[in-house]
């Protein structure tokens, strides 16, 4: 048992870091009052930008990703500037973003399909890695996993207890508000949509870079719908979003290795997996009425423009 | 009067102009606050006090005029830059956060260190000295309409502003609290501290403030020193006629019971509410009711147990007789009860829609659907009677409900029940944030209907008003209702300790 269950836990995190970054994003984005639903669009750019910036510079990573950042916060930009400053629908806004993001992505992303990168290898912390049991599943992991865990840590911490994660929050439920009492409340907007962006260009970034490092088209595979969806279904709290992200992480390295074992299931029905379960146990846990209503940032998705 | 800048005021305005389409709602009004002066600005809802107020505190910008801080010409941008001048408001519409707690909305207003634990306990001190008691830990959407009040005012005196703008503050205060204000308004003045102060309660500017300007339809008809007015004569300037008082012809029918409530116990369905203790009353055919009391000591409750909206022991309400305590809200109201809730945009009327489909809403009872269709026609037709016999002020029965000014659209709500023809009319904050006019014929509209035998029960945070238009009044506070007395057994002072509760004892 153990020796199936350990691999499993292994690659869970690695499975799930795309989903904590794009969803951190969002959930950012979405305290704010935006419902960017263009995550999987953000995350495609990002995941072509970022394998063309690491391929143009010999394999570094670290510039990878970083290109796949910036890819995310151009392709928020785009988003924002008629979502935000015009005011224009953001569902519609949103999905012509992803869907301009699986064009492009594809488009940049033919002559790349030949290449591949030497992806990372995992960082064992010292002492921690050696526990037995934990310590390879939580603590041999690559260096992006832990940034991904950080950012939970630090997303979570502002939120819960910083005057910008106040803000944040208060812009997101009354923009109308926040305005009477003098916050730049379009500013703020941008500024969540942008840091949403980044967070999914890195989610992109890291597939095509880290997690299977090569470039194939349309390799997000949905994984931007289910971080909105995570979004929600979390009640907008990071803590629920890592876990939400976990078992998706779960099911998705479970069913390969359901695979492996050659049972006698359809492997599509198995791949689908991960996304059954994860809905089904959100939309379980986040019955409590109360808790949406009293997380759900009021103005999502109603456009601002101050002065009106 | 003259408009030549005026080298040591705090604040002028000088020739300002806003113009929305065709309505010009502010025409050319010039005024002059010094440093320590509390100066009122008395007018109508829709006169374009509100407005002018936006224009100051920078959430409006002025199509033409000046203003001129502590003497300086100054463009206010944003309510950020009018912060950043030591300009503070207390706005009418509250600019609260509801899913955020007391202390979490003043932090958010409040320059400096983040620290929230150091925060509250000033919150704490401040609110106690100014006799606005507030719980700082408190989430604001489980508070009253009077306490989210309260953290306006207090989340502005915590700003140390130079010049403090209030909007119908003293609304949702008991007359102790009121003085209580009223003193601490004045000591900020004394610290030289300048207030703007809108009202339309002409006592409480003649008590408080050292000037006043008037302004009609968003002209300056006036400027007046209060304490040398009569209320009649500010009346005047305001409205352009007498002040209209209530007429109270006695009931000449045979009264009967109409609502009876026996030893109504009910758990609020909220956290932080107030549960409903033991609450009995009745009120006759012919008769009002008052419920005074401080909002957020079991009002919500004892409406939303009395409307249907939520249902308890079968036996605890009656209606002529018949046990309606498990009923709903409809199966109420189609027994002929009619409910008046407090907020208007939102409950008592949907925003966005019009009011011919407002009206459908509750009157759909008179003959507006059949076989579950919907006549358009007819709920129009009703939504025409009733702006026409109740005056509503619109443009037609298709305008939409947030088009209309406070006072029509409580007009308009009000009218909607009155045309049904209820038994018992419930009715919440009849005449909040109501122009004089209106809230005038709401109340003369209130006492007509009584005394053609229909019992109303009124909760209300205006003292006056139920003074005014109540044949008895009960004190709700901590979710206990006081016996009621004959209106002239009563008095303010006896009355507002009751509402005080006894943890003011």
């Amino acid at each position: 048992m153990m020796d199936h269950l350990t691999p499993i836990l292994v690659g869970t995190l690695g499975a799930a870091t795309p989903l904590v970054l794009a969803g951190l994003g969002e959930l950012i984005t979405e305290r704010s009052g935006v419902m960017n639903l263009g995550v999987e669009g953000m995350m495609l750019i990002g995941a072509i930008a970022g394998f063309a910036t690491a391929v143009g510079t010999d394999g570094s990573v670290i510039l990878g990703l970083l290109g796949g950042v910036a890819a995310g916060v151009l392709a928020a930009s785009a988003f924002a500037v008629l979502a935000l400053s015009l005011a224009a629908n953001q569902a519609a806004c949103g999905l012509a973003l992803t869907i301009f993001g699986v064009g492009l992505s594809a488009f940049i992303g033919q002559s790349y399909v030949s290449h591949s990168l030497a992806g990372l290898q995992p960082w064992a912390i010292p002492v921690l890695s050696d526990v037995p049991f934990v310590g390879p599943i939580l603590f041999r992991q690559d260096p992006v996993v832990y940034l991904a865990f950080l950012l939970y840590v630090l997303v979570a911490w502002t939120l819960a207890h910083t005057k910008v994660g106040l803000l944040l929050r208060a812009v997101g439920e009354s923009p109308e508000a926040a305005h009477a009492i003098g916050y730049p409340v379009l500013g703020i907007r941008w500024l969540a949509t942008l840091t949403g962006g980044g967070f999914a260009g890195l989610a992109g970034a890291y597939l095509s870079i880290v997690y299977t490092p090569l470039w194939v088209q349309n390799m997000t595979a949905g994984r931007g719908w289910i971080s909105v969806a995570l979004v929600v279904f979390a009640a907008w709290k990071p803590t629920r979003l890592l876990l939400g992200a976990c078992l998706f992480g779960g099911v998705t390295i479970l069913q390969f290795h359901a695979q492996g074992l050659g049972l006698d299931v359809p492997v599509e029905l198995l791949a689908a997996l991960p996304y059954l379960a994860t809905i089904l146990v959100l939309v379980l846990i986040s019955r409590d009425r109360n808790l949406l209503l009293l997380n759900l940032p009021a103005s999502l998705s109603r456009p601002f423009l101050p002065g009106r | 009067m003259t408009l030549a800048s005026t080298p040591d005021a705090r604040l002028q305005l000088i020739g300002i102009t806003k113009r929305y389409h065709a309505l010009v709602a502010n025409d050319q009004i010039s005024l002059t606050v010094a440093p320590g002066e509390i100066h009122a600005v008395l007018g109508e809802n829709g006169a374009g006090k509100s407005t002018l107020m936006k224009i100051i505190y920078g959430a409006v910008r002025a199509d033409a005029g000046q203003m001129l801080w502590n003497g300086r010409q100054v463009e206010v941008a944003s309510p950020e830059a009018a912060r950043r001048l030591g300009i503070g408001m207390v706005f009418q519409h509250f600019s609260l956060f509801e899913t955020l707690s007391v202390v979490e909305n003043i932090a958010l207003a409040l320059e400096g260190p983040f620290n929230l634990a150091a925060l509250a306990e000033r919150v704490r001190s401040v609110s106690t000295q100014y006799g606005l008691p507030l719980d700082p830990g408190r989430l604001v959407h489980s508070l009253s309409v009077g306490e989210r009040q309260r953290v306006e005012i207090v989340r502005c005196l915590l700003q140390n502003p130079q010049l403090l703008i209030l909007d119908e503050p003293t609304s949702v205060l008991t007359p102790q609290a009121v003085q209580k204000l009223f003193e601490t308004l004045r000591q900020l003045a004394r610290e030289g501290v300048s207030i703007l102060y809108i009202s339309h309660k002409l006592h409480e500017i003649q008590s408080l403030c050292d000037r006043a300007t008037v302004i009609r339809s968003g002209r300056v008809t006036g400027h007046a020193i209060p304490s040398q007015e009569t209320p009649a004569s500010l009346a005047r300037m305001m409205i352009g006629r007498e002040l209209p008082h209530t007429e109270m012809a006695p009931f000449t029918g045979t009264p009967h019971t109409v609502l009876q409530v026996d030893a109504l116990s009910a758990a609020s369905p909220d956290p932080f509410g107030t549960a409903l203790d033991a609450v009995s009353l009745q009120v006759q055919s012919g008769e009002i009711l008052g419920i005074a009391g401080i909002s957020g000591n079991g009002q919500n409750e004892l409406m939303a147990a009395l409307s249907g909206e939520a249902p308890v022991a079968s036996a605890a309400v009656k209606l002529e007789g018949r046990a309606i305590g498990h009923l709903d809200a409809g199966a109420r109201r189609d027994l002929g009860l009619g409910f008046v809730p407090e907020e208007r945009l939102g409950r008592g009327a949907v925003p966005a829609m019009s009011l011919s489909r407002n009206a459908l809403l509750t009157a759909h009872r008179q003959g507006m659907v059949n076989y579950g269709l919907v006549s358009y026609t007819r709920a129009a037709e009703f939504a025409r009677q009733v702006i026409a016999r109740f005056g509503v002020k619109c443009g037609g029965e298709q305008a939409l409900a947030r088009s209309l000014s406070g006072g029509n659209l409580q007009k308009f709500i009000v009218g909607r029940e009155i045309a049904q023809n209820p038994r018992l009319l419930l009715v919440s904050q009849p005449t909040w944030g109501v122009d004089v006019g209106a809230a005038a014929q709401l109340r003369q509209t209130l006492v007509d209907l009584s005394r053609q035998g229909v019992a109303i029960l009124v909760v209300s945070e205006e003292l006056e008003e139920l003074f005014e238009i109540c044949d008895r009044i009960a004190v709700l506070a901590g979710g206990r209702l006081s016996p009621p007395q004959p209106r002239a057994a009563c008095n303010a002072e006896a009355i507002g300790l009751l509402m005080a509760g006894p943890q003011a004892a």
